[in-house]
């Protein structure tokens, strides 16, 4: 079953804003919670902002359930208030001369109801989200997570086909994010249509996407569920996102040569040619002196250059061949007297090394640690002419 | 090398609101300080003039020993008409001039900013040659309608609209460009078309500023003096409005003429405590 002809979004365009080009390719099937990932300036709000038609594309066309919004080429272009779309804006947006209830009958009012109809259609949606008793006050009268759950009521009530979030849960603190995430999950998995959701949380994008979309200067650099997304990151932003080590190399018979120095023997002896490997953190273990030989394979000296604090762990930044990220708890750390300079062993089991071929080349890659932004911008022409592949 | 100032009196109420207030030292030095006096002196004298000549005993006698009421109320009614002509047409344009671009949109500004710096007399000159009995419109008016504008109430309220309107433009188009257009945005994508937009989101976000503008185009149109003059000249009850009748009064009944002017005083004031969280804070208008 196509997408497009089942309700689901088909977004193939170009948006051009000054140097920054947008160039993307995705399908959103109907009931799908596509997550769009990326850091600022990726190009994921603009993104949405062409598919509810607030910004045309340049290039290329976007359709829904098989009908054109936007194409470029034909020339023709369905104005905001003509698609059906509903926007979660990333900081709502509520009319705030109006109240609640207004706010969520504003869009039946706009799309033809009666003044009477577009209430109780509103009433049914502020019910739904549990917010009748809120339904008198004003936006500047509600907590984050209820402005949010309104936005949500909000853009429901015109009956889209097509949801669009942008960071809905960014502006909330970091106490009631996790049950708005929980309440925002089940609402979307009520939402027949497709949705798309942008975030820069990879939590939030774990959580509540069906499938995810990393965008790095304009670019889709990564595809997949999220689970595979997590696992295989294809990028230095993502691994780190996801607090990951990636390395890159060449694999040869169960050792794979890092591109920046340093050896690591795995677990898989088949593959072959550009592989990229992830590790954990916490799978690496540290041992002050020349640990004793074990069962893991791969040993190699590094020295401690940053700690940091996390919630019960700590992260060691580690220079060596490979450098690396590890999590130790902080009795290890006292325990070792480690500090910004302390010379260590690093060992970590073949098995805990994820290896897997680069989907494709790209350039960004080459050097993780200092990808330097300009590199991304040839990523198209790169890729083919790139003599590794 | 930094010279070391002795230590001066710093007294203890001084010091404590130093601490809460925070900054140094807030005395005014001597040159900026003569100057704002005189500037104090220059702007509070008249009133206070008007206020010590003011014939207090026999304030009533001196009103209606004049056209006052008259005048008055062709005063108060006429700024009331200019002001909703004003919103009517005037916050259109100023959306026009705020939302969209065409060529020629910067003329077409300064065209409409024009009557603020012009004499408001060469306003009613203008006034004059368009839509006297004889002007290049008043001629067909005259001989399809019959109507004569000039020096009729109707001359007022146009000559009134001619220099007060542009404060209203002003300040409405002021407030649309710093608008959050995001809210236009999201009632866009709840399907609301432009004039939606416009009636449901823009007007009532951009209330106050509407409400200052309105307010500022009735005192100036209330305060008008020369456009009226030149256009609807100054019959008792048809067209002489306060401004004007204060400065006959002044020849014949200078009693008259302070009474009168006390009563416009009186206006003012009212205006400017009505809009006093806008402009007397020194804050920007929204």
């Amino acid at each position: 079953m196509t997408p497009g002809a089942s309700g689901g979004l088909i977004f193939d365009a170009e948006v051009r804003r000054g140097s920054f080009t947008l160039a993307v390719t995705l399908t959103a099937a109907a009931g799908q919670v596509l997550g769009l990932l990326g850091p600022n300036g990726a190009g994921k709000s603009t993104l949405l902002s062409a598919v509810a038609g607030l910004t045309p594309i340049s290039a290329g066309r976007i359709a829904l359930g098989g009908q054109v919004l936007d194409d470029a080429d034909a020339g023709s272009f369905v104005e905001a208030s003509g698609r059906p779309v509903g926007f979660v804006f990333q900081n709502y947006r509520l009319f705030p001369h109006m109240t609640v209830a207004e706010n969520v009958a504003f869009s039946p009012r706009a799309r033809g109801l009666g003044r009477r109809a577009a209430k109780s259609a509103a009433r049914h949606w502020l019910d739904r989200l549990g917010l009748a008793d809120l339904a008198g006050r004003k936006p500047d009268q509600l907590s984050g997570g209820q402005a949010q759950r309104v936005a949500l009521a909000r853009a429901l009530a015109g009956q889209p086909e097509l949801l669009l979030l942008d960071e809905p849960l960014s502006a909330l603190d970091a106490g009631t994010r996790l049950d708005v995430q929980t309440e925002l999950k089940n609402h979307l998995a009520a939402f027949t249509g497709p949705c798309l959701l942008v975030t820069h949380d990879p939590l939030e994008a774990l959580v509540l996407a069906d499938r995810l979309i990393v965008l790095e200067n304009g670019r889709i650099v990564q595809e997949g569920t999220p689970g595979q997304v997590a696992r295989q990151p294809a990028t230095d932003y993502v691994a780190k996102l996801v607090g990951l080590n990636l390395y890159t190399g060449r694999a040869d018979a169960s050792q794979v040569a890092l591109t920046e120095g340093g050896t690591f023997i795995i677990a898989d002896q088949n593959l072959r040619g550009d592989v990229l490997v992830a590790l954990r953190p916490s799978a690496v273990v540290v041992s002050s002196q020349h640990p004793q030989p074990s069962s893991a394979r791969n040993t190699w000296p590094a020295k401690v250059t940053g700690l940091t604090l996390l919630a019960d762990r700590v992260r060691l930044d580690l220079q060596g061949q490979p450098p690396a990220l590890v999590d130790v708890t902080p009795a290890a750390v006292a325990e070792l007297s480690l500090s910004p300079g302390s010379q260590v062993w690093l060992t970590v089991k073949a098995t805990d090394l994820e290896v897997y071929t680069r989907a494709h080349s790209h350039p960004a890659l080459t050097d993780p640690h200092h990808s330097p932004p300009s590199t991304h911008h040839s990523c198209r022409q790169r890729q083919k002419t790139d003599p590794r592949d | 090398m930094v010279t070391r100032t002795a230590p001066s009196h710093l007294t203890a109420r001084e010091r404590a609101r130093r601490i809460a207030r925070g900054g140094a030292s807030r005395s005014v030095p001597a040159p900026l300080l003569a100057p704002a006096l005189i500037a104090v002196a220059f702007l509070v004298l008249p009133l206070a003039g008007l206020l010590i000549r003011a014939p207090w005993g026999h304030l009533g006698a001196a009103l209606s020993g004049s056209d006052a009421t008259q005048a008055l109320t062709l005063s108060l009614w006429t700024s009331t008409v200019t002001t909703g002509i004003s919103l009517v047409i005037g916050v259109p344009l100023a959306w026009v001039l705020a939302r969209t671009s065409f060529p020629g949109q910067r003329l077409l500004r300064a065209l409409v900013t024009l009557p603020l710096v012009l004499p408001p007399v060469v306003g009613g000159v203008a006034l004059l040659l368009a839509f006297s009995r004889v002007g290049f419109v008043g001629r067909y008016l005259d001989y399809w309608f019959g109507l004569t504008i000039p020096f009729t109430p109707l001359a007022v309220i146009m000559a009134e609209t001619f220099v007060a309107m542009p404060f209203l433009i002003i300040t409405v188009e002021g407030a649309l460009r710093s608008a959050d257009q995001g809210f236009e945005e999201a009632a866009a994508t709840l399907g609301a078309t432009r004039i939606t937009v416009f009636r449901r989101v823009t007007l009532p976000l951009i209330a106050p500023s509407l409400g200052a503008g309105a307010v500022l185009c009735w005192a100036r149109a209330l305060g008008e003096f020369g456009a009226t003059i030149t256009f609807a000249g100054s019959f008792p009850g048809q067209t002489e409005t306060m401004p004007i009748a204060v400065y006959y009064a002044l020849e014949t009944n200078p009693d008259a003429a302070i009474a009168l002017s006390l009563v416009l005083l009186l206006v003012s004031v009212v205006v400017l405590v009505s809009l006093r969280d806008r402009w007397l804070r020194g804050g920007s208008v929204q």
